[in-house]
């Protein structure tokens, strides 16, 4: 690969705390594509004790973005890896789009990484040639030294930086093809791991700054819901609760609930003053509604066409109404909540027109933004670290707990800790939408569908962040359903807004972790009525998508080869077909999800109402895999994951407001619910990488309920599966 | 209050009815130890207690005075890692991490009591610790490779840093 020098790359040095080599390279900040004046985005500090630090711009939430990241530019480097050191990047508009989600990190940044550390390589090759009066060419690299054999020389590149970046960015670069990988496509454990397991890993609960003071906020439990009157008298008289503070009700983009802060001298002290509050609330307009409610509006629009017609070919309609036979099924699943282990909070201390966060966030420049907005202060005087954060599956992208902890911080005029319990954690989240499936449709005389006419019902997600439903809302909640990629003559798919009061928000996989479900449940269940094996069903119709989509990506176009052949090393892996012992069931399923391919094979038995999975199977492509113990990672947690929902997860809403409590309402898979095995196999198509954090998760449900199916002869068709089962 | 954590003595100025995991958070100043749910519902909170683990979060400090209170930057003996400490490592177990320091010192009771505990025998030891991010599986093979370290001494099996 060439990248002309044109539109490419910058080098400076900067000094202070080691040589600091920085690139400017296009793509990334406000001019994307130009680079017109210096403003590095690409940061490598190579320090006086051999260490290289790398300066990461993505946040980590256990996907393992800071280890696979430093692996790419130092693979280029041929920096050497025990020497790597990675730092986090804060907050500013150079770094471009900092936000960490749709499975997007190794996607947008393979190349820019790689090519500023081939570029960096380059350079400090150049310097070291020059120093020793020989041709760059008779010079190579290995773990961070510029190596001249013939004359047995070698340099570290700390000794040559300051020389490197006076030396010409090389015209053009060629990246190491696969064949020459050191580092990547090998297992390395997780940069943070270390920290991790000697408990110094800093998360954003973990942060403390000098006179920092802890609140917790009672924030009304009806949704819309707002305060008549406070009596903080009890509270204030709590020992250690310095001060209790109000908070108004912000709208959908950034979502503050109305509330009241207790502030004081420890967590625990603020959450002992917040029981003492006496609060009257005006509970809004919201409170009638209810899961009974919603269930009910998303079941009535199941018997008309929907309010927007996502897409249409052929006519499905026309075909339904001659069927001798129509195949009609209805899917239903609730609210999720992403519950992160680690609860959300936010330290931040505001000093007149200055504020700093210390922020567990996924989106800095959200945070930012909306801190600078709630606070109107200028958002140049927003400074937001980012923290580790202990889990993040899409609830960290929105900006509200940033933005609290730094409204009750101005009013307290302190640095505070804004600590989130695990009830307003799961009472305040953005939930994965419920919704109501139901796919009408027919075969043909050969046995394959000849009409499939898909609605659906949910309350929008891009409809919470807009205020307003608009047409056009549609491919996005249909995704995973209208965008199937199955050849079908007569096809529709139609969606109907839910109005609701409660927050939706994106939850790992987002739209495909109820489409999906709703769409190969039922390819699963023409198969069995057409007596065709499902692996072969599927792959007689597995197509190029011809129908609307969410926005796509042009460089990374669906091939249906590759949907095939995840399903095919799926099948094979999974020894498809074979005898099973009694009772056992064998299902499965397969998804095109953020630009990934995966298929999945459960094989299950339910005994004694209870079920056990044997094996779980996923053959996954998302083009070549960087750190392989990390992405068989990100496949096993999206498939315990998924299985929790499926089988487990259900926010119930009444009053208007959530009714689980904490995780003894809202039950999470445990350890001895989880899969004997899981096996991941990775399909490495010779194609720009994806990401891999999603696209694992939107076959379990469906894999699930299938292998369900065949053990037991029931079809499941309403998530959480467990209540059906026991 | 007196309160002994990891072979130190603490004295701190603490209500007896604080749970054991704000004293040790906020006044002690060691946060390796993590708030989950605050009603033992998930084991992030989990420290020994005289070698026994108990959940930090519904347990008042006071009750810990007297004791032996060992927490995850205790895990570690004279700057050698604790068997489950070395298999995590090697088989890269962590995803987010957070709930890690609980798995651990559950783990750690487990194999103290248990030193080969079958699949079984793990499910139900560490059935008390949710992991949100996924890594059943590989708990169940770093806790088979930590009872491995622990009767043969450490070994290089598992990946590189």
């Amino acid at each position: 690969m060439t990248i002309s020098r044109r539109d490419f790359l910058r080098v400076t040095v900067i000094t202070g705390g080691g040589l600091v080599l920085a690139v400017s390279a296009p793509g990334c900040g406000p001019k994307s594509g130009k680079v017109s004046e210096f403003d590095p985005s690409i940061f490598v500090r190579l320090n006086p004790d051999n260490t290289v630090a790398i300066t990461i711009s993505k946040s980590e939430m256990g996907q393992g973005v800071r280890t696979s990241l430093a692996m790419l530019l130092a693979e280029e480097l041929d920096a050497d890896w025990n020497q790597v050191k990675v730092e986090q990047a804060s907050y500013h508009d150079r770094y471009g789009d900092m936000s960490t989600g749709g499975s997007g990190s190794v996607r947008d940044l393979n190349l820019r990484l790689r090519q500023s550390g081939a570029a960096l390589r380059a350079m400090l090759v150049g310097a070291a040639a020059k120093q020793w009066g020989v041709d760059p060419r008779e010079c190579r690299t290995e773990n961070s030294f510029v190596i001249h054999a013939t004359s047995d020389r070698r340099l570290h590149y700390g000794a040559l930086a300051e020389r490197a970046a006076t030396m010409p960015v090389p015209a053009d670069l060629k990246l190491k093809p696969k064949s020459e990988w050191r580092l990547l496509g090998k297992d390395r454990v997780g940069v943070d791991v270390s920290d991790i397991v000697h408990g110094k890993a800093i998360y954003g609960l973990d942060v403390k700054i000098p006179g920092m003071l802890y609140a917790s906020i009672e924030r009304t439990h009806v949704f819309g819901g707002t305060i008549k009157s406070v009596d903080k008298t009890a509270a204030l008289a709590i020992p250690g609760v310095k001060d209790v503070v109000q908070i108004a009700p912000v709208g959908p983009d950034i979502n503050l609930h109305a509330g009241v802060a207790v502030v004081a001298t420890s967590t625990w002290a603020a959450m002992q003053g917040r029981k003492a509050l006496k609060i009257e609330w005006d509970l809004g307009p919201r409170v009638t509604e209810s899961t009974d409610s919603y269930r009910a509006a998303m079941m009535a629009s199941m018997e008309r066409s929907g309010s927007e017609v996502v897409n249409k070919i052929g006519d499905p309609d026309g075909v339904l109404a001659k069927a001798t036979a129509v195949i009609s099924s209805t899917y239903e699943v609730p609210f999720l909540s992403h519950a992160t282990m680690e609860p959300m909070n936010c330290t931040a201390s505001v000093k007149g027109a200055m504020v700093e966060v210390w922020s567990p966030t996924q989106d800095p420049r959200w945070a930012a933004a909306s801190v600078a907005k709630a606070l109107a202060v200028d958002i140049k005087n927003v400074q937001v670290h980012v923290t580790l954060m202990g889990g993040g599956f899409g609830r960290r992208l929105n900006p509200d707990f940033s933005v609290e902890a730094a409204v009750v911080s101005k009013q307290v005029q302190q640095p505070v800790k804004v600590v989130w319990t695990r009830e307003d954690d799961l009472r305040h989240d953005f939930y994965r939408p419920c919704a109501v499936h139901r796919v009408d449709a027919s075969l043909g005389a050969d046995g394959m569908p000849e009409a499939w006419r898909h609605r659906i019902s949910t309350p929008s997600i891009d409809v919470w962040y807009g205020d307003k439903p608009k047409p056009g809302w549609g491919p996005n909640e249909a995704d995973g359903a209208g965008n199937m990629s199955y050849r079908i003559k007569n096809r529709s798919c139609e969606y109907t807004l839910l109005e609701s009061g409660v927050p939706r928000g994106w939850w790992r996989a987002v739209s495909t972790t109820h489409g999906v479900f709703a769409t190969e449940s039922t390819i699963d269940e023409l198969a069995h009525v057409a007596g065709k094996d499902p692996v072969a069903f599927r792959l007689a119709m597995i197509d190029r998508v011809v129908v609307a989509q969410p926005p796509d990506f042009a460089e990374f176009p669906f091939d249906p080869a590759r949907l095939k052949g995840v399903l095919q090393t799926a099948a094979d892996k999974a020894g498809w077909g074979r005898a099973l012992p009694a009772g056992h069931g064998m299902g499965i399923a397969c998804s095109y999800d953020h630009l990934g391919y995966a298929a999945e094979v459960f094989e299950v038995s339910v005994a004694n109402n209870k079920l056990r999975i044997h094996r779980v199977v996923c053959a996954a492509d998302s083009g070549p895999i960087m750190n392989p113990t990390g992405a068989k990672a990100q496949i096993e947690g999206a498939i315990v994951q998924g299985l929790s929902a499926t089988l487990k997860e259900r926010i119930t809403i009444t009053g208007g407001g959530v009714t689980e409590r904490n995780l003894d309402g809202y039950k999470l898979l445990r350890i001895n619910e989880a899969p004997l095995a899981i096996e991941a196999y990775f399909v490495e198509t010779d194609a720009p990488p994806t990401g891999l954090g999603e696209p694992a998760m939107p076959p379990v449900a469906p894999a699930l309920a299938n292998a369900i199916f065949k053990a037991t002869g029931k079809r499941l068709r309403t998530l959480p599966l467990e209540i059906q089962i026991a | 209050m007196k309160l002994t954590v990891n072979g130190t003595v603490h004295d701190i100025d603490a209500s007896p009815e604080m749970p054991l995991l704000w004293a040790l958070r906020d006044v002690v100043g060691l946060t390796g130890t993590k708030f989950g749910c605050g009603i033992g519902m998930c084991g992030a909170c989990t420290v020994h207690l005289d070698g026994a683990p108990v959940r930090s979060c519904s347990f008042g400090v006071g009750s810990a005075v007297g004791k032996s209170i060992t927490t995850i930057e205790g895990l570690a003996t004279s700057g050698q890692d604790h068997p489950v400490q070395q298999a995590w490592q090697q088989l890269n177990v962590p995803q987010c991490g957070y709930c890690q320091a609980g798995q651990l010192m559950s783990a750690a009771a487990l194999l103290a009591k248990t030193p080969h505990p079958d699949d079984a025998a793990i499910d139900q030891a560490m059935a008390g610790n949710l992991c949100r991010c996924g890594t059943y599986v590989r708990i169940r093979q770093a806790v088979k490779l930590a009872a491995q370290i622990g009767a043969e001494g450490p070994h290089g099996a598992g990946v590189a840093r």
